[in-house]
């Protein structure tokens, strides 16, 4: 190698170095300040010790965590509706793309452009409708050994699930899924005898890992972070998710080390999925199957 | 029995009707070859049996019972796909054993049929591998394998084997014609490949634009064809044609104008036909002789030689100024840019009217003699 290539070389590292350094600031921040007092979090704020761990570390701030809030239950709740959520999703936006991509049937190219119209509205732009209209939803419940009508979905669990089931998005990356897969495929199995659910179950299915892998981990991390319907739609302890839970760290003294316990304790289960799914996601990604 | 019948068959999509109007009747045990140009509607026909598309009009019965309304799956057919649809989580004992497992058989009858089946096409070794893990020739087996298991009363194959290489091509068509000798089922397949067709078939049907042009054996087809487009289609290489002049008509015979202004008689049907009418003469390469002692002599001017060792491909033009393709002999001394004068018989002659009807007399293969033997019959 020439000198001229190393310096180049050289100068990339340290571009990259620079540019990773800033992306990971923060999670690295994060990290370490939950493991610090509050005094010293605030003195190396200005110095690289505020992302090394460096000086007195302690698990104080985790202990006040578990003091001060149920986190515990949050944590709970939170995996309960996001993995509720996931796993019904991935069966009925998988199915629907199915439909879409693989049978005939009258309505379909309408329901397709509608699925892809939907993409383009935020929940913002929806949220309120939407929370008048489950505040007047009846639910089953079950109280003193009886099933009875309750009032209306606010402060449950499933109110957090149900709306966010069908993706317009995940749709439609199943959908281009779907549609790369020969036809042939499904014909083979037709004669076979397989019904059209057959199809889906025994062939399309199996044959789908990589773009399962990728909703599941984007619909894990979107139903993970749901921070403004929950706020919305639940007010009580009991159906709380982790991210509103939060907020009772914000009060007449906010301690930071707290928040970045908290903080970091809740990022957790992200990294663990994205971890386990990373390589699968990596490969549907740079795949054929899904195009921007 | 399970005879196939085809009873004006007509199928749309949209506003475009692709095949129009098939009658076609299959005898139990009979190969059957479709064979066309691209678009012709051989695979669109092929469907339509299997299920695979609905009948616009018509009706299909195999052993008897129409079968235009029943799913593919209870139509007792089975087919091998161009791209052998082999489902790829699967092993090769589940491909074949997909269709009995549908069909709710109990797993030991299944594995019973997979292993029988195994044995047939020698896939005993590979029964716990994936289809990733196979050959192109054995995939296209495993193809094969899971529509044994079936059992059905039709075979289709929808051009199986146009993603082999040539040399396996050829195994796997002689083993496809021992299968069907040792199963004896009827069988139904499509290609686009004419030798295909010549050396599989009982019976070939040749398609054009969803028409039936003709159907028949395949030594008929090649010795007798309807029409030009049958006449270009089987054969290879591809049958001369030349555009001739009527000069004069008798009942049974044209005296014509070749091209260099060679004049001869032919036998022929002449009726309707006037003098001044244009017909076309076609002659098979592999019909004409390196030398002028047949009746029908042309002089040609040789452009390329191709040597096959067995046979020679001369393509030439003769003074007419058409193209002119010659097989000849793997020892013929042909070169390029030679000046020759070749010739045929007239007996071995199509002759085929403005409308591309054939109007040669009906040619019997015993009653044609080869001029010289070794060389007519490389097909």
């Amino acid at each position: 190698m020439t000198a001229n290539k190393r310096l180049k070389t050289l100068g990339w590292y340290l571009v990259l170095a620079g540019l990773g350094y800033l992306f990971l600031f923060p999670l690295l921040f994060m990290i370490v300040s939950s493991f610090k007092p509050e005094s010293a979090i605030f003195t190396d704020l200005y110095s690289l010790r505020a992302i090394l761990p460096v000086g007195e570390l302690t698990l104080d701030n985790y202990q006040g965590v578990f003091d001060k809030s149920r986190i515990g239950h949050y944590f709970l709740n939170s995996l309960l509706i996001t993995g509720g959520t996931v796993v019904m999703g991935l069966f009925v936006n998988s199915l629907l793309a199915f439909s879409l991509s693989r049978l005939e049937w009258r309505g379909q190219k309408l329901i397709l452009s509608a699925v892809i119209a939907l993409m383009i509205i935020p929940l913002e732009a929806v949220v309120v409708p939407m929370l008048l209209l489950v505040s007047q939803l009846p639910s089953l419940g079950w109280e003193e050994g009886r099933l009875v009508l309750e009032g209306s979905w606010m402060n449950t669990r499933h109110v957090q699930m149900l709306p966010f089931v069908a993706n317009a998005f995940f749709i439609f990356l199943f959908y281009q899924f779907f549609r790369d897969i020969p036809k042939d495929f499904d014909e083979a199995a037709k004669l076979d005898g397989a019904s059209p659910f057959q199809i889906y179950r025994h062939i399309i299915v199996p044959m789908s890992g990589p773009v399962f892998a990728t909703v599941a981990i984007l619909h894990f991390m979107v139903m993970w972070n749901q921070y403004l319907w929950p706020i919305m739609a639940v007010q009580s302890e009991a159906a709380r998710p982790v991210m509103p839970g939060i907020q009772i760290f914000f009060g007449r003294e906010t301690k930071w080390g707290e928040i970045f316990a908290y903080a970091s304790f809740i990022t957790l289960p992200v990294l663990v999925v994205f971890m386990i799914f990373q390589k699968r996601f990596v490969r549907s990604l740079a795949g054929a199957g899904i195009k921007g | 029995m399970a005879d196939l019948q085809l009873e004006g068959v007509v199928k749309r999509f949209g506003e475009v009707q692709t095949i129009h109007g098939i009658d076609l009747d299959v005898t139990h045990g009979e190969f059957v070859v479709f064979v066309g140009p691209s678009g012709c509607g051989k695979s669109t026909l092929l469907r339509l049996i299997a299920g695979l598309e609905e009948l616009s009009e018509g009706d299909i019965r195999i052993g008897g019972e129409s079968v235009a309304h029943l799913p593919a799956a209870q139509r007792g057919v089975a087919m091998v796909f161009q791209s052998y649809a082999l489902y790829p989580h699967m092993t090769v004992r589940e491909n074949m054993g997909f269709g009995l497992r549908m069909a709710k058989f109990d797993k030991a009858e299944i594995d019973r049929r997979v292993e029988e089946a195994a044995a047939i096409l020698k896939l005993e070794p590979l029964l716990e591998r994936r289809p990733k893990a196979l050959s192109g020739g054995q995939r296209q087996r495993v193809a094969i394998g899971r529509t044994i298991v079936r059992n059905p009363k039709v075979f289709l194959f929808d051009e199986p084997l146009s993603n082999l290489d040539a040399e396996l091509r050829v195994q796997m068509r002689v083993e496809i014609a021992k299968l069907h000798a040792a199963l004896g089922n009827t069988m139904v397949y499509v290609t686009h490949d004419q030798v295909e067709a010549m050396t599989m078939a009982d019976k070939i049907v040749v398609l054009r634009d969803g028409r039936i042009e003709q159907v028949g054996s395949p030594l008929e087809l090649y010795l007798n064809p309807v029409n030009e487009f049958v006449a270009g289609f089987i054969g290879s290489p591809r049958m001369n044609f030349f555009e001739c002049r009527v000069l004069d008509v008798a009942d049974d015979r044209l005296r014509l104008e070749l091209p260099g202004d060679e004049r001869i008689d032919m036998p022929a049907d002449a009726t309707g036909l006037r003098s001044g009418d244009r017909v076309t003469l076609g002659i098979r390469p592999e019909h004409i002789l390196e030398h002028d002692r047949a009746d029908i002599r042309l002089a040609i001017d040789v452009e390329v030689v191709e040597h096959l060792g067995g046979s020679t491909f001369v393509y030439a033009r003769h003074i007419g100024g058409d193209a002119i393709t010659l097989q000849v002999g793997g020892l013929s001394d042909i070169q390029p840019k030679d000046h020759r004068r070749v010739s045929f018989s007239r007996q071995i002659c199509q002759l085929f009217d403005g409308d591309g009807r054939n109007i040669s007399p009906h040619k019997v293969p015993g009653e044609l003699k080869d001029e010289e033997p070794g060389q007519a019959a490389t097909a």
